[in-house]
């Protein structure tokens, strides 16, 4: 089966990538502020960076977004798995497949085709997807370390929780810089995730 | 507390007084904050009658009773070994440590009101002839810091039981002599671990941790712990709380 070859992205991806968009960049904001109240390391985020204005606005939104977050994953993830757009799209990805293409995009020779993912992409998509579990994952346990301790005891207690959930940011934070670095490289790769049709 | 000790603590606890500082800071730059700039500057985000500090609003009740619903009245907190009590256990308010109130404990007595049979007030000295239970557990702030600590004191479910509450009320509500206010939903109150807490690491609760009276419940965060306590109530109608007002969210569960 294939797709009309001019189709690089489903709708339902295009809709929730952007729904997304808006939930992560609510999500950091709102994280940051909260971080800055006990921060973890010997550093704060920038005020104007986050969203909330003092800690009880910022956990407000934290925990106001976080449903946009979740609903939206679970679109996202229904839609993946009932299409076969995760399987299909980001499986299956190799150590081979990944050198030889992050090889070629560093002599920028990795040709870019609308709607098929190269290793490097898979990995990185892969990789988000996993971060942006562990940030769900903890960020619950942050939520409810009572209702949920049996999950808390399994990470590692809340502390350690803590950190799994800043790591988890931290990840899709660096996620994003590479993500945003390559649409200002490749801007051809924007007008397709709004549109769904390569030019 | 002598001044020494009070030193000693107020030292230890150095960040986190700064970070108070800051956070009064902030609290008061808060028309310069992401929220009150998108919502048309309000004072204060959150207590603005701005769209998004309305949607905010009704989002956190909407928190408060997806929490309720969450909230297995028979799961208890974990407990600790008394080698994992933190030393020396953090102070926390609102105001520094030298404006904690100094209450004189032969004069004090536990003020009851609202939906409760028996309104004679308590003293010190009959709280204690109530049975009594001991947790070592972990307070959990709202600001992500988290510290354990051993409290002993009265379960509030048999007090409540005790001076003919109407367990069926929604809220219990306590007011303390630091102008601080806060309130509980009534199934958190009878939480098994949820004490009238008289003693802190075994000996009678001091100036900086809420003597003579605070309320210890681990399945809360912890500005749902007021200190200081000189009235406790029960209630069918919100009472509110200090931060809560300003937009924590009410039920705050863990």
């Amino acid at each position: 089966m294939s797709l009309p070859s001019r189709r690089a992205h489903p709708l339902v991806v295009r809709l929730t990538h952007w729904v997304n968009a808006v939930a992560i960049t609510l999500m950091v904001g709102s994280g940051w502020g909260i971080y800055n109240a006990s921060p973890l390391l010997p550093v704060r985020f920038p005020p104007w960076a986050t969203l909330g204005g003092w800690l009880g606005g910022s956990i407000a939104w934290h925990l106001a977004a976080m449903w946009l977050l979740a609903g939206n994953a679970l679109v996202y993830l229904g839609y993946g798995l009932a299409s076969r757009h995760l399987a299909r799209d980001l499986l299956p990805v190799t150590p081979r497949s990944v050198l030889a293409d992050l090889r070629a995009a560093l002599r920028f020779q990795l040709p870019h085709q609308p709607g098929h993912y190269n290793a490097v992409q898979k990995l990185l998509y892969l990789m988000v997807l996993g971060f942006g579990a562990l940030a769900v994952v903890s960020g619950l346990v942050l939520w409810k370390p009572v209702q949920l301790h049996g999950l808390a005891w399994l990470l590692g207690g809340y502390p350690v929780v803590r950190w799994l959930h800043f790591v988890a940011m931290s990840g899709i934070v660096g996620f994003v810089a590479i993500h945003l670095a390559l649409v200002a490289l490749v801007p051809k790769t924007l007008p397709p995730m709004i549109t769904g049709r390569a030019r | 507390m002598t001044p020494h000790e009070r030193r000693a603590l107020r030292d230890a606890h150095r960040p986190q007084l700064a970070r108070l500082q800051r956070r009064m800071l902030l609290h008061g730059g808060l028309s310069l904050g992401a929220v009150a700039l998108l919502s048309g500057c309000d004072d204060d985000a959150l207590s603005g009658d701005g769209a998004l500090d309305r949607m905010l609003r009704s989002m956190s009740r909407f928190n408060d009773r997806v929490q309720s619903w969450l909230f297995d009245p028979r799961r208890l907190a974990p407990t600790y070994a008394a080698s994992q009590i933190t030393r020396p256990f953090p102070f926390n308010a609102y105001y520094g440590i030298d404006d904690v109130p100094d209450i004189d404990p032969d004069g004090w007595k536990l003020e009851l009101s609202g939906l409760v049979a028996d309104r004679t007030p308590w003293t010190l000295a009959r709280l204690r002839t109530l049975p009594q239970e001991s947790q070592i557990t972990r307070l959990i702030c709202v600001e992500g810091w988290s510290a354990i600590g051993q409290w002993s004191g009265v379960p509030l479910g048999r007090f409540l039981q005790r001076i003919g509450a109407d367990l069926t009320a929604r809220y219990v509500g306590f007011r303390c002599a630091d102008k601080y206010y806060s309130s509980i939903d009534m199934a958190s109150a009878l939480h098994p671990q949820t004490i009238l807490t008289l003693d802190f690491a075994g000996d009678p609760l001091n100036g900086a941790y809420g003597a003579p009276l605070r309320l210890r419940i681990p399945t809360k965060l912890g500005f749902k712990n007021p200190k200081y306590i000189q009235a406790l109530f029960v209630t069918n109608t919100y009472p509110g709380g200090y931060w809560e007002d300003q937009g924590y969210n009410w039920f705050s569960g863990s």
